[in-house]
């Protein structure tokens, strides 16, 4: 029963990853996006991850994937990848050498998984991930609001429309 | 109970579909999209080793790299409408130059 899960889940991940970078249309391949983001939530979930599958939820495929949408709607897209591509050579050896890439991660993956996993997974509770982040990770975590406000900084300063 | 073997591989196979996504379009926000999925996939790798060595800290680590991602998303998206402010259209290939 988790194996089917996990197949059919697989199965949708990769296949709107494929969809976002395959669909011309940008607005697709946003929408690909968040159902791959859903698909690895629920991978989440059966990893045992519950407060991350809830923050991938509301972080990605929330609050960045209107982000992204809403980008996209004010660039109006779509044009830019008409027309002849200057540079089609390149671009068609990456298929092949992602190809390559991809069977050498899966091999060193496959090839090199030793041992038995530990014998009960950890609880990915909201309670029990708090706890390590409010005190192995203190320091990171408080550092975390410093970035983000770096970023908010930033990104008022480069969207201010200069005189 | 999945082995977590399976998840990595998966997240490889996820991975290297975005670095082909990186290379082979041309529009740059389809391009940062990409580089979420390889994110992402990288997300799912260290839940699951966290998950086979029993221990929270890839939890921990994936909280991090969702908070970075947001930063990252927000000042990126800024720089590509920028861009467009000046350039007018939106394609990597004319973005060969530091400046303008």
């Amino acid at each position: 029963m988790a194996y089917v899960s996990f197949f059919v889940i697989a199965a949708i991940a990769v296949g709107s990853a494929l969809g976002l970078i395959l669909r011309p249309n940008a607005i697709h391949g946003a929408l690909f996006l968040v159902v791959n983001l859903g698909s690895v939530a629920a991978l989440y979930l059966m990893l045992g991850a519950e407060f991350l599958a809830a923050a991938q939820v509301i972080v990605y495929a929330g609050a960045i994937m209107v982000l992204f949408v809403f980008a996209i709607m004010v660039l109006i897209p779509g044009k830019e990848e008409s027309g002849a591509d200057p540079r089609r050579g390149a671009r068609l050896i990456a298929l092949p050498v992602g190809g390559l890439l991809m069977l050498l991660l899966v091999f060193v993956v496959v090839a090199r998984w030793r041992g038995p996993s530990a014998p009960a997974g950890p609880s990915g509770s909201a309670a029990a991930v708090g706890r390590l982040l409010f005190t192995s990770y203190l320091f990171p975590f408080e550092l975390t609001s410093v970035l983000l406000l770096a970023a908010m900084v930033g990104v008022l300063l480069l969207a201010r429309r200069r005189a | 109970m999945v082995p977590e073997s399976y998840y990595v591989a998966l997240s490889a196979v996820l991975f290297s579909i975005g670095v082909v996504g990186v290379v082979i379009r041309r529009n740059p926000l389809v391009i940062f999209m990409s580089i979420e999925l390889m994110l992402n996939a990288a997300n799912l790798a260290l839940v699951a080793f966290g998950q086979r060595f029993g221990n929270l800290d890839g939890q921990a680590v994936v909280f991090f790299v969702m908070a970075v991602a947001a930063a990252e998303v927000a000042v990126g998206l800024a720089i590509i409408v920028t861009i467009f402010r000046v350039r007018r259209r939106l394609s990597v290939d004319d973005l060969s130059v530091m400046r303008w």
